[in-house]
């Protein structure tokens, strides 16, 4: 195992249990894997990557959270990853995902996965990414869900420590029956960094309920965009969109929350709100001593962390 | 320096301050001195000039293109920042304090200390249980709570000096009293308090007072001497902020 990966994400002492199921890669070698009953994870290497393939079956309800580690330890290479989720009917997983890339100046890691929720089963997954201050990354995560009847899939995007560099998100979500879709994405850019969010979801089964959240902070030269879209389809299907972008200095950003609805009993809203830091939150700190660079850290982390 | 009635050392003096805002002349040779450790009240009615004098004393934006001078400590500070006047020791609570998305009671406090603090020592003071202290300061606080989350920031920086605008607004009876207790651990630990009010129930619980009107201070002194008039003439005024000031002296009937 890389101590230093599990080190980088505090994970070092969760990994120790033999009930906490974990992979780790470093470019495109597995470095480590624990399986547990119920959760099965078969592994490929390749040239520039690794295909994993994760199985909850039906009815398996994973009791600890999985830790799924995609790190580079070089400071330049390329790393593909190839997903393939299936979350049996009635199961459920919850999955840490630590992105570490502490050297980078030319690295590219590339993410695209294609999940299944199945019939009333769960899949909620968190992706923490740690980059190196260089901004030498281009990130590109890409997904396909489709979420059964009943099904629930949370994901929450965290990309707030170091350089983002490049960043291109592209998930698209098709919500069944009953199911319920909620994906966060929080960056924090600054310097040169681009940012691009695009989500997708449709509800196409009835009473599917979707919550698209973004919180993007740019500053100096950072250029944010964000493309959140829900289509409602079908009866009683419910959508919100939610963009809140913060901009310093020289920095630009972009907000295009859409909603389309197709039912006459389908019900989608949507808010974007970019601006710099309000005034009164930035004189309040400073009245109490930080200076104008502090306060805005302050108030930036707790629009990312909370 | 002792004042008029042999208290201890001036902490504040302002001297002629006169502020323009768009061209409106807000504050008008404004001369007031606040003493070390007591609480002090500027009382008036609404729009006399009250909240902006807590803003200039702070040097907010907007706030800082003064003529005449401030000192504090015996040095000017007009041309200090926000961040160099809370730093030499000055700070402000708002009426209506700033929310913020995702941040926590404790990060606010801590960062109001400049440093570690008791968290949970501090919202016990202020009438908040331990529990405050990992929730966000953002809108799911009632006014109240947000104000009382304000009131906690400032016990935990200990200034030398703070403005309280408005303290009692928003707050329910009960929670009158923990403010008020508040203010008395503030000038127990030998902070200066400057109430900014047109609350009579507040104005009693200072010592000296200034009582402004139309952005002049028009009577100051003793709180003895000023509620007497503040309550028998600026709460029923019809001037508004228009007061009569040559009129005054021996005659009941005008400002």
């Amino acid at each position: 195992m890389n101590v230093d990966f599990a080190k980088l994400a505090e994970i070092d002492e969760t990994l120790k249990d033999k009930d906490t199921a974990h992979v780790m890669i470093d470019t495109n070698k597995v470095i480590s894997k624990r399986d547990i009953p119920g959760l099965r994870v078969e592994t490929l290497e390749k040239k520039e990557g690794v295909d994993v393939r994760v199985v909850v079956e039906k009815g398996v309800k994973i009791k600890r959270e999985v830790h799924l580690c995609f790190g580079i330890t070089h400071e330049r290479a390329l790393q593909r990853i190839n997903m393939d989720v299936e979350v049996q009917d009635g199961a459920s997983i919850s999955i840490l995902s630590h992105c570490i890339f502490p050297k980078a100046e030319e690295i590219k890691h590339l993410m695209d996965t294609k999940i299944r929720v199945g019939k009333n089963a769960e899949y909620i997954y968190k992706e923490r990414h740690i980059h190196a201050m260089e901004g030498g990354i281009n990130v590109y995560p890409k997904a396909k869900v489709t979420v059964d009847e009943g099904g629930h899939f949370k994901t929450d995007f965290e990309l707030i420590k170091g350089r983002v560099g490049i960043l291109d998100i592209d998930y698209e979500v098709e919500a069944g029956k009953r199911s319920v879709v909620e994906m966060t994405t929080k960056v924090n850019g600054r310097e040169d960094d681009r940012i691009k969010v695009k989500e997708v979801a449709f509800l196409v089964g009835e009473r599917a309920r979707g919550v698209l959240n973004s919180r993007i902070a740019v500053r100096n030269e950072a250029r944010a965009e964000v493309y959140n879209k829900i289509v409602a389809t079908a009866a009683h299907a419910r959508g919100h969109v939610d963009c809140k972008e913060v901009i310093q200095g020289n920095a630009n950003a972009t907000a295009v929350p859409i909603v389309e609805v197709r039912h006459p009993k389908a019900y989608v809203t949507h808010e974007a709100a970019i601006g710099s830091v309000d005034t009164k939150q930035l004189q309040t700190l400073m009245a109490r001593g930080l200076s104008e660079e502090e306060a805005v850290d302050l108030i930036v982390e707790g629009m990312l962390e909370g | 320096m002792q004042n008029r009635w042999g208290d201890e050392m001036e902490i504040l003096e302002l001297k002629d301050v006169s502020l323009k805002i768009n061209g409106k002349q807000i504050l008008k040779g404004i001369n007031a001195e606040f003493w070390k450790g007591h609480v002090h009240a500027v009382v008036g009615p609404n729009g006399a000039g009250k909240s902006t004098l807590a803003y200039t004393i702070m040097g907010l934006e907007g706030y800082r293109n003064i003529e005449g001078d401030i000192i504090f400590e015996g040095e000017s500070i007009k041309d200090l920042s926000v961040t160099e006047r809370a730093r030499r020791g000055i700070t402000l609570a708002w009426q209506e304090p700033a929310r913020y998305d995702g941040l926590s009671v404790r990060k606010f406090l801590t960062a109001s200390a400049g440093g570690n603090v008791n968290v949970e020592e501090i919202l016990e003071k202020v009438g908040l249980g331990a529990e405050y202290a990992d929730r966000a300061v953002d809108k799911t606080l009632s006014g109240g709570e947000r104000k009382k989350i304000e009131l906690a920031s400032i016990l935990a920086m200990k200034p030398k000096l703070v403005m309280l605008d408005e303290p009692d607004s928003g707050i329910d009876v009960a929670s009158l009293e923990k403010i008020f207790e508040a203010i008395k651990i503030l000038k127990e630990q030998g902070t200066t308090v400057i109430l900014i009010t047109h609350s009579l129930a507040v104005l009693k619980r200072a010592e000296y007072a200034f009582l402004m009107c139309n952005g002049m201070i028009v009577d100051k002194g003793r709180v003895e001497k000023i509620i007497p008039f503040f309550e028998g003439k600026c709460m029923p005024c019809e001037h508004k902020n228009m007061p009569k000031l040559n009129e005054k002296e021996g005659n009941e009937d005008e400002c």
